[in-house]
């Protein structure tokens, strides 16, 4: 194993845990300042893919697919924050779990009306195409990078947006008591509405850059979604801190565990059984992880005091 | 009111039977068939019945146990009808075909996953416990999906329906009978159950379960044998549906499948004994009603969930029979 491959595959985990990180601040934010568990997330993640890959395949823009992306998915956000997700505040999280879920249902087979079962396929950008050197001899897909960039700058971004403004300062107050600033005259309706959208735009931001790498199509949404979960449980649900941490932590595990596992079993085992074997525990992995870090601390590693 | 519910369950009860008899009578195997799907849907939502509906547990990684019982029967029917031994060492294990003993091994299986899942799932609660079942279930569809031993993402096709003593599985009313039977069964012991010593405190910790710590009963405790219990019931009747369908997939792992037998019971009603019977009944005639209209009936599936969650609580039984009392 060279160590090329390595950097090369650490990349891949840190890109893949960047993604995950758009998909799970959104999740968390919603979380800590509504306590309303979004299904509909992974939908959101969808809408923006199709909106980049129908936009750039019409205009020969990704860019101009990555603006509609935002726009698409923070506009269906708002849409069902007001329609839906503002009547199940007050509800039980069996309701919130089924309303979502129901929205899911409407989101993936809607899509699929509207653009048919075949997927879209969606064109890195030229000025982001072709490969760089790293040190060490290693050739690194340049876009892979630029979505590790553009995550870390979406990071950096919330963490001034919500520290540093006026909105960041509301969010904040709306997570430790939504009575109270609400008495104090902040309009809590309209913060919920603009919360929403903005998670929703983080997902749709990611579905937006991941359809670059692979397809477009129905049900991309929910895999990531439930790896999402696993992320704010992993992090603590409700911290923006955990969020990153968790989505770095799931992603370089889950990538290197693909990588690392099938040739450690070599050492043991026959070479077509340890193939075999090594895929199948490094699809569980990350639920492993999962189940040791919940079984010390049962509230995640960043546990937001409620 | 109680005795509305009795005759609203009695009718629900009948109606199943009933018209998979008339179809049979009619030479309409279909419907038989649909009939048979109703009452193994009913049997796996009333195993999470048992967690969600009395103990308040929303588990959405059910699916887990489903795909188990439908794995066991796929696997044992695999190794019965190619007479490959299941295990060779340390003792030689020959497969068997016969139903009563798959059922057994199915939920054994399942109830031991569910106490590793429960263990550490029930030590949270809320949302964590949502989204903690949510990713183990998810943990074994992957699973399943990259062992190719047993068909891998393609699944496994069980060539001949599995048996059972003294009856023609492949007939369809015998297979439904059996399904049916084990509805019933199943019916009974969630009745005896809720009734019970163990049933009321299980109903005691979804309601408070600090006063119930207080007067000395381990909530945890309670939780966790009601949840083994609800996995077990539910693997049986994965069993039965790869039976039914003679193929066992990933999919029978999958989330929406989860998401689906949450769906059966607030369609009927949530903790209600014939809620999930009346979800089950919804349910596949919505899917057969709206999937002979347009192939988007998932769409209005949606719309009519919405619009239940949102506006008409209690369910079908609710509605027929009245709202319970107590919360």
């Amino acid at each position: 194993m060279s160590s090329a491959l390595l950097i090369e595959q650490a990349l891949n985990g840190l890109q893949f845990g960047v993604m995950l990180f758009l998909m799970a601040a959104g999740l968390t934010l919603i979380f800590g300042v509504m306590g309303v568990i979004n299904l509909a997330h992974g939908s959101l993640y969808m809408v923006g893919a199709f909106a980049c890959a129908a936009v750039a395949a019409y205009t020969g823009s990704f860019w101009l697919g990555l603006v509609a992306s935002l726009i698409a998915a923070a506009a269906a956000g708002a849409i069902v924050e007001v329609t839906v997700i503002r009547r199940l505040y007050n509800r039980d999280h069996l309701d919130q779990v089924l309303a979502t879920f129901a929205l899911i249902l409407i989101f993936s087979e809607g899509t699929r009306w509207v653009f048919g079962s075949f997927p879209l396929y969606l064109d890195i950008p030229k000025v982001l195409q072709g490969a760089i050197s790293l040190p060490g001899g290693a050739q690194y897909q340049l876009y892979r990078l630029a979505i590790i960039g553009a995550g870390l700058v979406v990071a950096i971004g919330l963490y001034l947006l919500i520290a540093k403004t006026r909105l960041g300062m509301r969010i904040r107050a709306g997570e430790s008591d939504r009575e109270m600033i609400s008495a104090l005259g902040v309009d809590i309706a309209s913060l919920n509405t603009i919360v929403f959208a903005l998670g929703a735009a983080l997902a749709g931001l990611a579905g937006a850059l991941v359809g670059a790498l692979q397809s477009v199509q129905v049900g991309m949404g929910e895999p990531v979604l439930i790896l999402a979960f696993v992320v704010i449980v992993i992090g603590g649900i409700g911290s923006i801190k955990g969020a990153l941490a968790g989505a770095i932590l799931v992603g370089v595990v889950d990538t290197m565990g693909r990588f690392l596992l099938p040739q450690l079993f070599t050492l043991f085992m026959q070479p077509s059984q340890a193939a075999t074997a090594g895929a199948a525990i490094a699809s569980m992995l990350i639920y492993i992880v999962m189940a040791f870090i919940l079984a010390v601390r049962p509230k995640g590693l960043f546990a937001v005091n409620a | 009111m109680a005795d509305r519910e009795r005759l609203v369950n009695i009718t629900l009860a009948l109606i199943v039977p009933a018209c998979a008899l008339a179809a049979y009578g009619m030479g309409e195997p279909f419907y038989v068939t649909l009939a048979t799907r109703i009452a193994i849907l009913a049997l796996a939502a009333t195993g999470l019945n048992l967690a969600l509906g009395l103990g308040g547990l929303v588990s959405f990684g059910h699916a887990a146990f489903f795909g188990i019982g439908g794995y066991v029967a796929g696997i044992f029917a695999t190794h019965a009808f190619n007479q490959i031994p299941l295990l060779v060492s340390p003792v030689t294990l020959m497969a068997t075909n016969q139903m009563p003993v798959i059922w057994l091994v199915s939920a054994v299986v399942a109830g031991l996953v569910a106490c590793l899942i429960g263990l550490i799932s029930l030590r949270t609660s809320g949302v964590y416990f949502i989204m903690i079942t949510l990713a183990f279930a998810q943990m074994i569809y992957y699973f399943a999906i990259s062992w190719p031993a047993y068909g891998g993402e393609d699944g496994l096709s069980i060539t001949v329906r599995n048996g059972f003593p003294g009856l023609n599985t492949l007939d369809p009313l015998n297979f439904f009978l059996i399904a049916y039977g084990l509805l019933l069964l199943a019916l009974s012991a969630f009745s005896q159950l809720r009734d019970s010593r163990f049933g009321a405190a299980l109903q005691a910790t979804r309601q408070n379960e600090v006063r119930v710590a207080s007067i000395g009963i381990r909530p945890l405790r309670i939780r966790l044998v009601a949840f083994i219990i609800s996995g077990m019931i539910t693997a049986i009747a994965g069993a039965l549906f790869a039976d039914l369908n003679r193929f066992v997939g990933p999919s029978m792992l999958s989330w929406s499948m989860s998401g689906e037998l949450i769906v059966l019971i607030i369609l009927g009603g949530t903790g209600r004994l014939f809620g999930p019977v009346a979800g089950a009944i919804l349910f596949v005639l919505f899917e057969f009603a709206l999937g002979g209209l347009t192939e988007h009936w998932q769409l209005f599936l949606g719309l009519i969930l919405l619009a239940v969650v949102l506006f008409g609580r209690g369910g079908l039984v609710g509605l027929l029979a009245g709202k319970v009392r107590h919360g």
